[in-house]
């Protein structure tokens, strides 16, 4: 049986409420549901003390849960929006990534923040951004963005146990979408990236939503004789860069897509990472295909106009196999 | 404080009350030592003093037990003595040693030290208000009656982080005692020109939070403050906002030549001096001016030994410096 992106995260966060008493959810509104119902359920099933509902303080909710973490609870705390993470970053930058770091190692922060970003809809400028660059440039985060439901049932488990801060980002477009999970899907490791579809002419590096972009997107190629790797990154803070550099030496070009905007963004980093240490194995320049320059704007038409889709990554796949 | 074998002191005899002097003297000249320090290049960064204000560490921090936990703020050397941390090791830090309390990665404004219940100075000015009451929230979670208490200063009130977590930490009875040391001044500007609250403890009433305003340059003061408080947080029926007004007798931090302060500010400050307080109310209850004298000096060999010991300590090793950003190993070898 399917299920949903919304579904499956439920079940992740119901199994680890049960595996480890440690575990509390809080957020605005979670004990409710949530406002995608995500935790729907959870506050009956597991009591109203580990699925807590907090006042809309964003920066308090994010100092208290980096607090708890540090005297033995394993928070899982839910900013609704990234675009609301920017009222948390004072903590988030400050305190919870630099804590194991500024106390020599005494203390560590085992606190998974789940939040939702990307845009549909029409959520527009404050309700729409992909806003990851921002924390992988943090040391002592951990950034991780799923591509499918059951990729973020294992990813979000691990997470969990993991120890260290995680920064979980779900992307709103995947909420509906469904697929099966098997009664014993297993944990996933944090910081390694997967072939999401071989290929042997071109590498396409992508994450969260943008890997279902890609794979149409090599579906097409296909169609027209070009063979693409899809490599979702699952975790983007840490890099797998061994991934990475076994796909590239593979096919020797490469294209990194993501629904952020390109200034300062993570394929600005894969790039300039290949160009430094797997440059003898490039054919081509590294392309990049992104979001256009300006806040994600409201009216459908403009949206669509302004996010990147399967057409831009094709005809970026096209230009590095010459055939542009 | 504790008498050997005992539990925690509640009623102070005289001979507490002189060790309670001792503490005092401990935090005021190890930061005399950090000032000289400082002022003679042995220091890095921008180190804090609390000097004027140590009646509030030692009040409240001799109440409180090892498993309690304590958050400050870049102004907390004397709260992290007063919770028992090694002076040495402490010193240590704060010069940046191997030795010291974090390694040398934390400093003056990042004081930690987990056995003794020190979970941490912050240099953000509020920004270790919601990590108390997540601290207070985890001992609720968990049934443990440990309290959470987290030092600020006045000009903390001005951050939306103080009024979010003084909401949630009602909201949800944590036991959590914030504790604002109003000494008049956020960073070079008086408390007038920052709001029309005159009292921090004014803000509490909205949120139901039980509150006090006292003298916090008085000890005996302060002791029975937060007496009160804490039994009102092990109970159950927390948090508890006390306000201490209390006087900087040292500038922001060490070099701001206080411009903004005239020289009488300054001279009335000293006069309300909490250890000469504590020492009048001393000689006035019986205790020898000998006996204190000794305390004092034998506080200065002790501090003196630490930072001596502090300053011959090896420097941490640079092959090191990305250890602690993950767990070792799995994660040490992200690249930035």
């Amino acid at each position: 049986m399917q299920h949903t992106f919304i579904e499956i995260l439920r079940r992740a966060l119901d199994e680890e409420l049960a595996h480890d008493a440690a575990v509390h959810l809080l957020g605005e509104d979670v004990a409710a549901g949530g406002a995608f119902g995500v935790t729907r359920g959870l506050a009956e099933k597991h009591g109203a003390a580990r699925v807590r509902n907090t006042p809309i303080s964003e920066a308090a909710i994010t100092g208290l849960a980096t607090g708890a973490a540090l005297c033995g609870l394993k928070p899982v705390l839910e900013i609704m929006f990234i675009d609301f993470a920017t009222l948390s970053m004072d903590c988030l930058v400050n305190q919870t990534a630099k804590y194991r770091y500024m106390s020599g190692g005494q203390l560590a922060v085992p606190l998974v923040v789940r939040t939702q970003a990307g845009a549909a809809g029409g959520a527009a400028a404050q309700h729409s951004q992909s806003l990851e660059a921002w924390f992988i440039h943090v040391p002592g985060l951990i950034v991780v963005a799923p591509s499918t439901p059951a990729e973020a049932y294992g990813l979000l488990k691990s997470a969990i146990r993991l120890g260290e801060p995680v920064l979980f980002i779900e992307h709103k477009r995947l909420y509906t979408m469904k697929e099966e999970l098997p009664q014993d899907a297993e944990l996933l490791p944090i910081g390694r990236a997967r072939i999401a579809r071989p290929g042997t002419d071109v590498t396409v590096i992508a994450y969260s939503a943008m890997v279902q972009t890609a794979l149409e997107a090599a579906q097409t190629l296909a169609d027209a004789g070009i063979s693409a790797e899809v490599i979702d990154l699952r975790t983007l803070l840490p890099l797998d860069m061994a991934a990475i550099a076994a796909s590239v030496s593979k096919t020797h070009r490469v294209l990194v897509a993501h629904e952020a905007v390109l200034n300062g963004g993570v394929g600005a980093e894969i790039a300039a990472r290949i160009g430094s240490e797997l440059f003898d194995e490039l054919d081509a320049a590294v392309l990049r295909v992104g979001c256009g320059f300006a806040p994600i704007p409201f009216a459908p038409e403009l949206e669509r106009a302004l996010l990147p889709g399967s057409a831009d990554l094709v005809h970026a796949a096209r230009r590095l196999m010459g055939k542009g | 404080m504790r008498r050997a074998g005992s539990s925690l002191v509640t009623e102070p005899t005289l001979a507490d009350w002189t060790e309670m002097y001792g503490a005092l003297w401990r935090i005021r000249l190890f930061e005399g030592q950090v000032q000289r320090l400082a002022a003679a290049g042995e220091i890095p960064g921008f180190p804090h003093l609390s000097t004027g204000q140590e009646a509030v560490a030692v009040g409240i921090c001799t109440q409180l037990e090892r498993e309690d936990v304590l958050f400050t703020s870049h102004r907390g050397h004397g709260h992290v003595l007063a919770k028992g941390s090694d002076i040495e090791a402490t010193f240590a830090e704060i010069l940046g040693r191997r030795t010291g309390l974090c390694g040398g990665r934390g400093g003056s404004m990042h004081l930690v030290d987990a056995t003794q219940g020190v979970l941490g100075a912050t240099g953000v000015v509020a920004g270790n208000l919601a990590l108390a009451a997540g601290a207070a929230w985890a001992a609720q979670a968990q049934g443990r009656r440990d309290i959470s208490v987290v030092f600020f200063g006045d000009g903390a009130t001005g951050a939306g982080a103080f009024h979010e977590t003084l909401n949630l930490a009602a909201l949800w009875r944590l036991p959590v005692l914030f504790v604002c040391e109003n000494n008049g001044y956020a960073e070079f500007t008086s408390r007038e020109e920052h709001s029309n609250v005159k009292h921090v403890s004014s803000f509490a009433a909205p949120y139901g939070i039980a509150t006090q305003t006292i003298d916090g340059n008085d000890l005996p003061t302060v002791f029975g403050a937060a007496r009160d408080a804490i039994e009102i947080l092990r109970r159950g029926a927390g948090p508890y906002l006390l306000e201490c007004m209390t006087f900087r007798l040292a500038g922001h931090y060490v070099g701001d030549a206080q411009q903004y302060r005239s020289k009488e500010e300054l001279a009335a400050m000293r006069e309300k001096c909490p250890i000469e307080r504590l020492k009048r109310h001393l000689l006035e209850r019986g205790v020898a001016q000998q006996e204190l004298e000794a305390v004092a000096e034998h506080t200065k060999k002790e501090v003196l030994r630490a930072v001596e010991r502090a300053l011959a300590a090896p420097r941490p090793d640079p092959a090191t410096v990305l250890e602690f950003v993950y767990r070792a190993p799995a994660l040490a070898a992200i690249p930035g």
